[in-house]
């Protein structure tokens, strides 16, 4: 998946994986797409239930190693 | 845009862990995009008090206490395996492990994404505590009928 910007939240635990995609998508254009770098796994339920509760789109996770790849569309 | 969902904690304790919690679902909240209001009342006044300076107070009594009860979030103990602080700071190293903030942190990270705070007036009376004694970024001073109308409205209320 491309994304228009991406975060880097590697070795971030809960809440700032949320807080730092909340800062980021507050400087982002409806429709972009903010990928998120993850390594704590609570970002695997969090995400697309912080999308669902802010009205953003949540797109996907694609995960090796470890590391989650969260994909997200501002809305 | 329609109102904003509510979320009201009252934070009673002063210890490191219990604040680290109430600010971790403050962050959530305001991240997710709902209005996050503390009250800070009782030992978590010592939370949002400044970390330098002592705290004058009129009487013995008053004085005593706020000196023994100094507070600011970098004073915070742990309410367990604190150890005279030989917890504590093995704890924050901890979280230093896993680049996890600490206290002041959350604190300024929670003003940054508009959490509003509210320090407890009739707290402050009886233990003699000014408004000088706080950090900037409280927002008000008020008593429980305020706490009853925000927390009336609230989705999520919780006592810590």
């Amino acid at each position: 998946m491309k994304a228009d910007i991406t975060i880097d939240c590697i070795g971030l635990y809960c809440p700032m994986p949320i807080v730092n995609t909340t800062r980021q998508m507050k400087a982002m254009q409806r429709g972009q797409v903010l990928e998120v770098v993850a390594d704590d796994e609570g970002i695997k339920q969090d995400m697309p239930n912080w999308a669902k509760m802010t009205g953003n789109e949540f797109l996907g996770i694609e995960e090796e190693d470890g590391k989650y790849r969260v994909f997200v569309r501002k809305g | 845009m329609a109102e904003k969902e509510k979320m009201t904690l009252i934070l009673f304790s002063g210890e490191m862990d219990k604040a680290l919690a109430a600010f971790n679902i403050a962050l959530g909240g305001a991240a997710s995009g709902m209005d996050v209001t503390i009250f800070f009342t009782f030992w978590g006044l010592n939370v949002i008090k400044k970390n330098e300076g002592g705290i004058k107070s009129r009487g013995v009594m008053r004085n005593m206490l706020n000196f023994m009860n100094r507070g600011g979030a970098k004073r915070l103990p742990l309410s367990k395996f604190h150890m005279m602080g030989m917890g504590k700071s093995m704890m924050q190293g901890l979280m230093k492990d896993i680049n996890f903030p600490q206290v002041d942190e959350l604190m300024l990270t929670a003003k940054e994404l508009g959490v509003k705070f509210i320090a407890c007036t009739t707290t402050m009376g009886m233990m003699g505590i000014g408004k000088d004694a706080f950090i900037t970024g409280v927002d008000s001073y008020a008593g429980v009928a305020t706490y009853i109308a925000e927390a009336r409205q609230s989705k999520i209320n919780l006592f810590i």
